[in-house]
């Protein structure tokens, strides 16, 4: 629940970060900051935002980063991934080392992760990888065979290819031009990744449309999908009610929640994404939703929701209770989600107020 | 020398002038990771409708050059979920609220303000009348002086005596002082401004609309010269009414320019979303702007502008000291 998780006392922290590195990599950058706050709170999936253009700044919006790293040096840093799409990612490349940046952090749900070892396959588009990593790390740690599948337009764009190799049990890349593993998109290899990983559930961070189609994909085999969204967001703490999207609760109702403080990782299933930028008239407080509302929660319990793939289903069920539960039973204060929030992060750098309004 | 913070919010006394502005901060809940919310004057809330409401489509907002413009549509749980969650939470930490309300009807507005005058705690209704009214065409209640008086009164007469009521104005109207006096009249017991203004981008990529509303309200400094001018006009008007200022307020100096307009609380809001714990910040950095001008307490600078148009400019200077007269 969203609101206890705000008022425990593992939750983000505003604090003045240190810039250590910013370094081009492939067609990105990745920025080192100091901020020990927030490494020693940090789970994989949550994300930082940063004040950007400097104190008289004409960028007012909160420009938000999964974070892709945290590390124990110098107190404890904190790397994050971005690409130059407006004044303020570039303003923020400029950035050099010793420089002092406003950031809040961490903030968002992490990705919730399976109590017991389970074959978990790593979704990526773009730099949406960033947040994946980490997650891995903690992945590995409780034993669980990864399998990455990291996809971009060109090769420059696909991120952590290398580390994806070394790391993973197996990695598969595609590019949309064939400059580097397999010409198209991650949806055309999720088929053969599956099988050949016999995965368990799937960790997605990337834009929208593939995530639409990881979940639907996912559904035919009964796999759980752990998605981490990209949403444009004004503030990243859950006031400015900017990054809603609608979102069926475990009561059946659909709610316009808000992807930065109720995500940014959500079940697959449990988001409607094909209607996205819409008010569904079924939705919490849509107009005239009262009348309907008992009849939308009786629709979607019949519909079953999610599980009900006629074929498919070989392990799924078995491996979703895990992570579900990991995620709803974790003791870990004050984060319901044990896990990782690998598609927000994405999002949050990918639709980053800047590029979406004037420039970024 | 401390200086001397305290505010009146009608009758009603505040440590200082500092809140939040309605939108900006929920129900302070989020805030409260970052400040903490009992040592600002009041946590004025998003507005509260009767009914749960989902709001507008996104995209709900875009960022213009030093403002924003928002399209939320007013989502919320409703006053039942408030009552229930939002208020007690506010009281039980210490916090002053200051509930605004919205309706699409006068009745809805009425209604709400005696809901909250039924619970306790409430420590002024602000009311937000930038809401279209459905019974005359749609057309916004703060555009009208007879549609505007007909809330306030309707509110001021269903609230407790002892909650003042503070009418929200819109700037986008022709003659914001007739508005402002129209709410005084309907009994108002302060004004607060101003709202956003009405504005629109278009995407030259996609070529459409940045906003799925299609126009949004403009916040953040870009504003504030605007607010400056509302405010002035309005204390110029009617010097004995409280004024909540809000506009564009990203530090201690632009809150005191704001004050020296006319406004005797000043609401922060846009700044909150790239500065979580901004208005504890402002309220320090205007406490330091005044202690630089020698100024005890901030009473004493309320409307000031308008008084010291005939002293010499230096006098106004920081650290020289403010004549009185």
């Amino acid at each position: 629940m969203t609101h206890s998780d705000i008022e425990a006392q593992v939750g983000p922290v505003q604090v003045r970060g240190t810039v250590l590195t910013v370094r081009r990599v492939d067609a990105y950058y990745a920025m080192t900051l100091v901020a020990p706050a927030i490494a020693a709170r940090f789970k994989p999936g949550q994300f930082i935002t940063l004040a950007v253009g400097g104190p008289d700044t004409s960028m007012l919006l909160s420009r938000a980063f999964s974070i892709h790293d945290v590390r124990p040096d110098h107190g404890g840093t904190v790397e994050f991934v971005f690409a130059i799409q407006g004044r303020g990612t570039q303003w923020l490349a400029e950035r050099r080392a010793r420089d002092v940046l406003d950031v809040t952090g961490p903030l968002g749900r992490p990705f919730p992760v399976p109590r017991d070892p389970a074959s978990c396959l790593l979704i990526g588009g773009g730099y949406g990888s960033a947040p994946l990593f980490a997650l891995a790390d903690k992945l590995r740690e409780r034993k669980c065979d990864i399998d990455f599948l990291l996809g971009a337009a060109n090769g420059d764009r696909v991120f952590g290819a290398l580390t994806a190799r070394r790391t993973g049990r197996s990695a598969t890349i595609t590019t949309e031009d064939g400059s580097l593993g397999v010409r198209g998109v991650v949806t055309d290899m999720l088929d053969q990744v599956i099988h050949d990983g016999r995965t368990d559930v799937i960790y997605a961070c990337g834009p929208m449309p593939m995530l639409r189609q990881i979940t639907a994909l996912a559904r035919r085999y009964d796999i759980p999908v752990q998605a981490a969204v990209e949403e444009a967001m004004a503030c990243g703490v859950g006031v400015c009610m900017t990054c809603v999207l609608p979102v069926i609760g475990s009561d059946g109702i659909t709610r316009m929640s808000r992807s930065c403080v109720d995500g940014p990782v959500f079940r697959g299933e449990q988001v409607r994404w094909d209607e996205i930028g819409t008010i569904p008239f079924d939705a919490f407080g849509a107009p005239g939703w009262e009348p309907r509302t008992r009849r939308a929660a009786e629709a979607t319990s019949q519909s079953g929701g999610h599980r009900s793939g006629p074929g498919g289903s070989r392990r799924g069920r078995a491996a979703e209770p895990e992570a579900e539960v990991a995620a709803e039973n974790s003791t870990e204060p004050g984060r319901s989600a044990g896990g990782g929030r690998p598609g927000q992060a994405a999002r949050a750098g990918g639709r980053q107020p800047g590029r979406q309004t004037h420039g970024g | 020398m401390a200086v001397d913070l305290r505010a009146r919010l009608g009758h009603v006394e505040l440590p200082n002038p500092i809140l939040t502005a309605s939108g900006c901060a929920g129900a302070g809940r989020e805030l409260a990771q970052f400040m903490d919310v009992s040592k600002i004057g009041a946590v004025v809330t998003k507005s509260v409708m009767l009914a749960p409401r989902a709001g507008r489509p996104t995209p709900r907002m875009a960022e213009t050059p030093s403002g924003m413009l928002n399209s939320i549509g007013l989502q919320g749980p409703g006053i039942d979920t408030f009552l229930q969650r939002d208020l007690p939470w506010l009281l039980s930490r210490g916090a002053r609220a200051v509930v605004s309300i919205a309706g699409s009807t006068v009745a809805e507005y009425a209604d709400l303000a005696g809901r909250l005058s039924d619970a306790a705690g409430v420590t002024a209704i602000e009311v937000n009348i930038s809401c279209p009214n459905v019974e005359h065409r749609g057309q916004v209640f703060a555009c009208d002086t007879g549609s505007s008086s007909s809330v306030i009164e309707a509110v001021r007469s269903r609230a407790r005596y002892d909650i003042p009521v503070f009418a929200k104005l819109s700037p986008d109207v022709t003659d914001i002082v007739a508005i402002a006096k129209a709410c005084v009249s309907a009994g108002a017991d302060g004004l607060s401004m101003i709202n956003t203004l009405l504005g629109m981008a278009i995407d030259t990529d996609t070529m459409r609309p940045h906003l799925a509303g299609l126009t949004g309200g403009l916040s953040g400094p870009a504003i504030r010269p605007i607010a400056v001018r509302c405010i002035w006009q309005v204390r110029e008007a009617l010097p004995g009414v409280p004024i909540i200022g809000m506009g564009g307020v990203r530090t201690g100096r632009d809150a005191l320019e704001l004050i020296l307009a006319g406004a005797s609380m000043v609401s922060v809001g846009t700044t909150i979303f790239h500065d979580p714990a901004a208005c504890v910040r402002i309220l320090r950095e205007l406490e330091e702007e005044l202690t630089a001008r020698g100024i005890e307490r901030v009473a004493d600078v309320v409307g000031l502008a308008h008084q010291s148009r005939s002293l010499p400019a230096r006098a106004l200077s920081p650290s020289a000291g403010v004549r009185r007269t």
